[in-house]
């Protein structure tokens, strides 16, 4: 386990924890931005460069900001004036410890997984192009498809409704 | 010309990294590429503030700031001077530690986004497989500091001018990546050093960058548009006009923070410029092949001192846009003419060289653009204005 | 070289701490947060056995993470919008208020 792996999954697990029990909103959304970034260098220590830079330009660049949009327009960046944590809590985090411990233990005892593989070759952009528009055309016109669908639904749901007389 | 001129940063930083111990070698060339880039380009920041106050006050009819230093040009050293002993006021309700990390945020991408720009032949601090890509990764990571430093301050003035800045950023990050996509579609690279390569060569006296061609210059003038929206620098500036609210976003940070996002700012600017030089004109090639002495890094930043200079000049000329206005032109024009610049770039590399070539992708651009802006000006009417909230 | 189990350890741990927090929290957009957190997890563990496969080559966990990346950004797009729409008609974000339809 190298240092660099060390640090990066510390400031993850610290930013994660962070992002789900702070008390102020705006706070968590910031936490969750420092999360992805964790995540982004993460990708970036596996040699996914491309990923791990996509990571950045949609997460932190856009959906990151869409969450800090939609918590101002709901009011939320003034304290919360009732509990943060609804009142069923302590079974929510019995539950994601059970899967925790059900899929670390699998890990652990799992013979399955090789200890290094070889130096992979690199993931350039030009390969991913190449497999983009020749093996996963279909997955990537229905993700456009998809892309548009949200698009236009989200609009259309967070529309003002006009009053019909 | 490959000569000794040329190379003389890269021999003397060879040389240096010659000096250390082996093991340390690789950190030894990542510190110098750092220095050499915070040094030179906070040298540049300094200089535009001088040219560009000077330069404002010379369109607008005044003389710019002529009292420290013979014609001025110390201008900068009173300012860093006074920036640095300002008392650094916070509010008490603000959230301390959001405001202190909201100039940070903003510094730290832009001066990374300068990594990846080639300033001279083999002078690129980092050649990565994937350049233009972390360049606008980076790009947009600097959105978050504007909410940073609008929410922290606890000003309605502040957020508001926040929540400006941030929608004009992202509205115009599609048309600024849209424009680079042509240059990158007809390189085949996301390499910013195979793009400055793939502009070498001449034909007769004019260089192949890709400003001149028809679905390059229409891509270069996308490309400033957006970059200087992007900046937030004036037409664009309603988040942080001075008449407006004010300064916007960062009214509540004082002395050497202010600094910070005034050199955030003005970096930003640098690096969009860097981009558009190595997007679309040839980078550090000279224009004609009997211009070939002069050195690489000369070529660059003569480039981009005419490009500031052009900042300059429509920051002294043009009125402010408003933000519906602003909104209505990222949107609803270019965003469409990005598109079809793309189509435009498209129809250039399967359509055989010659004339012909030429007259279907102009006519491929500026069909549509006559049709978009006579269709544009048609719905304007007079109404009264009404506010929409969220509830 | 971090052996592959520790990468796995981790998007696991991720992964129960969004699911705590989606469990747990009240207001809708930090529910929306976990969920969004859950599928970055699944993102780590693409990556991750791509990197470690005997195949490098076919580049299938770097364009699964990539499509993943992409779905998930147009599903919090329109979960938002859904949480807008719901906080107009409730003037609450809090999932224990829209009970609407509780018998």
């Amino acid at each position: 386990m190298t240092w660099p792996f060390i640090i990066i999954a510390l400031l993850t697990i610290a930013s994660a924890v962070a992002t789900m029990t702070l008390r102020n909103l705006v706070h968590c959304a910031l936490a969750f931005t420092v999360t992805l970034a964790g995540l982004a260098a993460l990708y970036l220590q596996l040699d996914a460069q491309f990923v791990g830079f996509a990571q950045i330009l949609i997460y932190n660049g856009a959906v990151a900001i869409l969450v800090v949009f939609a918590i101002l327009l709901t009011r939320g960046s003034e304290p919360p004036q009732q509990a943060i944590f609804s009142s069923t809590w302590a079974l929510g985090v019995g539950i994601a410890v059970v899967v925790f411990g059900v899929l670390s233990a699998m890990v652990l005892s799992s013979h399955a997984l090789a200890p290094a593989g070889p130096a992979p070759a690199i993931a350039s952009v030009r390969e991913i192009g190449d497999q983009l528009m020749t093996k996963y055309i279909l997955p990537l016109e229905v993700v456009g498809l998809l892309l548009t669908a949200a698009l236009i639904g989200g609009v259309l749901i967070a529309m003002h409704e006009t009053k019909t007389k | 010309m490959d000569g000794p001129v040329d190379q003389i940063f890269v021999t003397a930083k060879d040389w240096l990294v010659g000096l250390a111990p082996a093991p340390w070698q690789p950190l030894v060339s990542a510190l110098i590429s750092v220095a050499a880039i915070i040094a030179v380009f906070a040298g540049l920041f300094a200089i535009t503030t001088v040219l560009e106050r000077k330069g404002l006050g010379r369109i607008q009819n005044r003389y710019g700031p002529n009292r420290v230093g013979p014609y001025g040009i110390l201008q900068p050293v009173a300012d860093g001077l006074k920036a640095l002993t300002k008392e650094d006021i916070v509010p008490r309700t603000a959230d301390q530690v959001v405001h202190f990390l909201a100039p940070l945020v903003l510094v730290v991408p832009v001066f990374l986004a300068l990594a990846v720009v080639p300033v001279g032949r083999n002078m690129v601090a980092l050649d990565m497989d994937t350049g233009v890509l972390f360049f606008f990764a980076v790009g947009a990571a600097t959105e978050l500091s504007v909410f940073m430093a609008g929410w922290s301050s606890r000003n309605k003035y502040s957020l508001l001018g926040a929540m400006r800045a941030i929608a004009q950023m992202i509205s115009y990050e599609v048309p600024l990546i849209l424009s680079a996509v042509t240059v990158i579609m007809l390189v085949g690279s996301l390499s910013t050093v195979k793009i400055v390569e793939a502009q070498a060569g001449y034909t007769g006296w004019l260089p192949h960058w890709f400003v001149l061609t028809p679905w390059g210059l229409a891509g270069f003038v996308l490309f400033l548009i957006a970059g200087t929206a992007e900046s937030n620098r004036s037409p664009f500036d309603l988040p942080e006009g001075e008449s407006e609210i004010i300064a916007g976003y960062y009214i509540e940070y004082s002395g050497f923070k202010f600094a910070l996002f005034f050199l955030g700012e003005y970096i930003g600017m640098f690096a969009v410029s860097g981009l558009a030089i190595t997007l679309f004109l040839g980078g550090w090639h000279a224009p004609a092949p009997f211009l070939n002495w002069i050195p690489s890094y000369v070529w660059f930043f003569a480039k981009l001192m005419g490009l500031i200079a052009l900042f300059i000049w429509v920051r002294g000329t043009l009125p402010r846009l408003r933000m519906d206005q602003l909104m209505n032109f990222a949107w609803k024009f270019m965003l469409p003419m990005a598109l079809v610049n793309i189509l435009a770039a498209g129809l250039w590399r399967f359509v055989p060289p010659g004339a012909v070539r030429w007259a279907i992708c102009s006519a491929t651009i500026v069909g549509p653009y006559a049709l978009l802006g006579r269709a544009l000006f048609q719905n304007k009417h007079w109404a009264k204005r009404t506010y929409r909230y969220a509830e | 070289m971090t052996p592959l189990s520790a990468y796995l350890l981790l998007s696991a741990l991720l992964f129960a701490i969004g699911l705590a927090g989606a469990l747990t929290r009240r207001n809708a957009i930090i529910v929306l947060i976990g969920i969004e957190l859950m599928l970055n997890a699944a993102n780590l563990n693409l990556i991750a056995f791509w990197r470690y496969s005997p195949n490098p080559q076919a580049l299938t966990g770097v364009l699964f993470a990539i499509f993943s990346i992409g779905v998930a950004a147009a599903e919090a797009a329109v979960g938002l919008a859904l949480i807008i729409s719901i906080y107009r008609h409730y003037k609450s974000a809090n999932v224990d208020q829209v009970q609407a339809m509780k018998g």
